[in-house]
């Protein structure tokens, strides 16, 4: 597998051709393989719909309380199986997801909402006030405003909250889907950053969910994109971002400049990935 | 008149008392919808068979002693033996607690993720269970509940009442005990709540429970510890009750007391379930001694508290101190 910009060779988390079906009869993931290596930041990119969410959440097993369910292929976590584990013990081996949407405790305030996250460990109250001030030194917005609801926080300050949170599980793997969403580029940018750093300071392994494709590739080490519930394309980010293809649907660009409407119609139907 | 004055004040005073113990009931429900968003509708039943329990192993009973017996033609009824109030009592809660495991276990895990109505609907369900398999268990008859709590007038306030006012109020014993352990029993839920791993958990998975999830909270532990939290608080309720008025099937309907109370203190707030208890229990009283008994013909109790929380479904359908729903714009 080219895998130039990864961190190291090795592969902490490996998805195997997994099938997911929801309520029993909805197909959604088409047979979905990728692999993640450890410390490297991995994308997973695609439209609406294209079974991003759905894979992230297949991992960390949140599916079941949604009535999903990953019916074929395998999830391997340090090579070791994981999809019959509950998520509380994934999150005790160090796989955890920050959810679409931030998903903050509303009428928690902004600490306890941290503090939510040091749940599983059973550390001593020391250790976890270190990491609460590791927190609030990547993110400190934060420290202003430990006092208040999350749910009066902003936008931006809530996708804080939600991977500071995940960070105060001490996690390898974090599965971060659409940082982006609903944010201003600047705030983008700046959690992107922040993502970066992490990666590259404290060796966090990511595995980030993304529809804005162009800040994704920029910060991203590797890329896989998925349609209708398949992977259609996959490479090391620098690659993806050249690739022609990937340009014309997904950073809305072309070597030809800028085409009418009808021309993009027509060259996409011609150029489907899928049949 | 100083001295319908002075009797009004006895009335209120004894209504806060009785607001006490629908606010015990109340809060129950609050625990449990908070936490899972089911109404449990099993609250009072849960009180009832609390109680039973209770005075079974206080007084030795065997359980299932009539299916026992008619089973395998003996006559046992009781081992013989009496457990002391406050061990039969810690055993009470273990039975809870059980209760609590098996409710989740065999119940609502299958039912994740379903609407509130098919929710609410399996703790009908699991109210007409629990009141036969209580039945079943300790016998139907009515049963005595002591537990060594000190009944009758309280003697201090009657005195110094008199002194001031020539006048002694009629204050039970029962009532200012069943205040004093309400007002810990809060007290105590809201440390927990407030400042506990868990109770923030809990109420982590109030919030949200996707997201408890997905920082490793398990939905099943906080569920069975809030309906063992909610047992307990049925047990002191079952307690209070029973000892007042005997540990029988009407015990359950209390349950029905407790709706109004929730509706006008709000589904989400334990403070509100308090204070709510208490508007309702002094509300009933007051008015049933200044307009009920007077101009309308008594029995005002009965239907009092509804009417008051119609009248705030009407203008505060979130009740006084119901959640604020925050929604972001």
């Amino acid at each position: 597998m080219p895998d130039a910009a990864a961190r190291t060779d090795e592969m902490i988390l490996e998805v195997n051709n997994i099938e997911v079906i929801y309520n029993h009869v909805i197909l959604v993931l088409k047979g979905v393989s990728l692999s993640v290596p450890k410390g490297g930041i991995t994308a997973l990119l695609g439209g609406n719909g294209a079974g991003k969410t759905t894979t992230l959440k297949a991992i960390s097993n949140l599916l079941k309380s949604e009535r999903g369910e990953v019916t074929k292929g395998s999830i391997h976590y340090r090579g070791k199986r994981v999809q019959d584990l509950m998520p509380s013990d994934l999150v005790k081996k160090g796989v955890i997801q920050v959810m679409e949407g931030r998903h903050c405790f509303e009428h928690l305030t902004v600490e306890e909402n941290l503090l939510t996250g040091a749940y599983t460990r059973g550390s001593s109250r020391g250790e976890i006030d270190a990491d609460l001030n590791m927190v609030y030194d990547y993110f400190p917005r934060l420290k202003e405003r430990r006092r208040s609801q999350a749910g009066y926080t902003s936008g931006g300050e809530q996708q804080m909250v939600a991977i500071g949170r995940a960070l105060m599980s001490r996690p390898e793997t974090i599965l971060l889907d659409e940082p982006s969403m609903g944010l201003a580029p600047q705030l983008v940018e700046q959690i992107f950053n922040i993502v970066k750093s992490l990666n590259e300071k404290e060796g966090y392994t990511f595995l980030l969910a993304e529809q804005n494709t162009n800040v994704a590739l920029r910060f991203a080490h590797y890329g896989y994109i998925l349609e209708s519930g398949r992977v259609v394309m996959d490479g090391p980010a620098d690659a993806l971002r050249e690739n022609p293809d990937v340009k014309e649907f997904y950073l809305g660009m072309s070597d030809e400049g800028r085409k009418s409407f009808r021309d993009v119609r027509s060259y996409r139907r011609r150029k489907r990935w899928l049949s | 008149m100083p001295e319908q004055f002075i009797w009004g004040m006895e009335v209120f005073l004894n209504g806060l008392m009785a607001g006490v113990l629908y606010a015990l009931v109340a809060l129950g429900f609050v625990l449990i919808f908070k936490a899972s968003g089911i109404f449990n509708f099993a609250q009072g039943v849960l009180a009832l068979f609390a109680a039973l329990t209770l005075v079974g192993i206080m007084e030795g009973r065997v359980p299932f002693a009539h299916l026992i017996n008619a089973t395998f033609g003996t006559e046992i009824h009781h081992f013989g033996w009496h457990v002391p109030a406050l061990l039969a009592i810690l055993l009470t809660m273990v039975v809870m607690v059980v209760l609590a495991w098996a409710v989740n276990q065999f119940i609502f895990r299958h039912l994740v993720g379903q609407e509130p109505i098919i929710l609410f609907m399996a703790t009908i369900g699991l109210a007409y269970f629990l009141e036969g398999f209580g039945d079943m268990m300790w016998g139907s008859d009515i049963k005595k509940l002591d537990v060594g709590l000190p009944q009758g007038v309280n003697s201090v306030i009657d005195e110094v009442t008199y002194n001031i006012f020539g006048y002694g109020f009629f204050i039970d014993n029962l009532d200012l005990w069943a205040t004093l352990v309400a007002a810990l029993l809060v007290v105590a839920l809201v440390i927990f709540a407030q400042f506990s791993k868990h109770g923030r958990a809990m109420r982590a998975v109030a919030d949200d429970h996707q997201a408890a999830l997905s920082v490793g909270i398990s939905l099943k532990f906080i569920w069975v510890m809030v309906w063992s939290l909610a047992g307990f608080v049925a047990l002191v309720a079952g307690i209070m009750w029973g000892t007042k008025s005997g540990v029988q099937f009407s015990l359950s309907l209390i349950a029905l007391k407790a709706l109004p109370v929730l509706m006008l203190g709000g589904f989400t707030s334990i403070p509100g379930a308090i204070v709510g208890g208490l508007i309702i229990g002094v509300g009933e009283k007051l008015f049933e001694f200044t307009i009920g008994a007077p101009y309308l013909g008594g029995a005002t109790e009965i239907w009092f508290a509804y009417v008051l929380a119609l009248v705030f479904l009407v203008f505060r359908p979130q009740g006084l101190f119901g959640e604020k729903i925050i929604e972001r714009v």
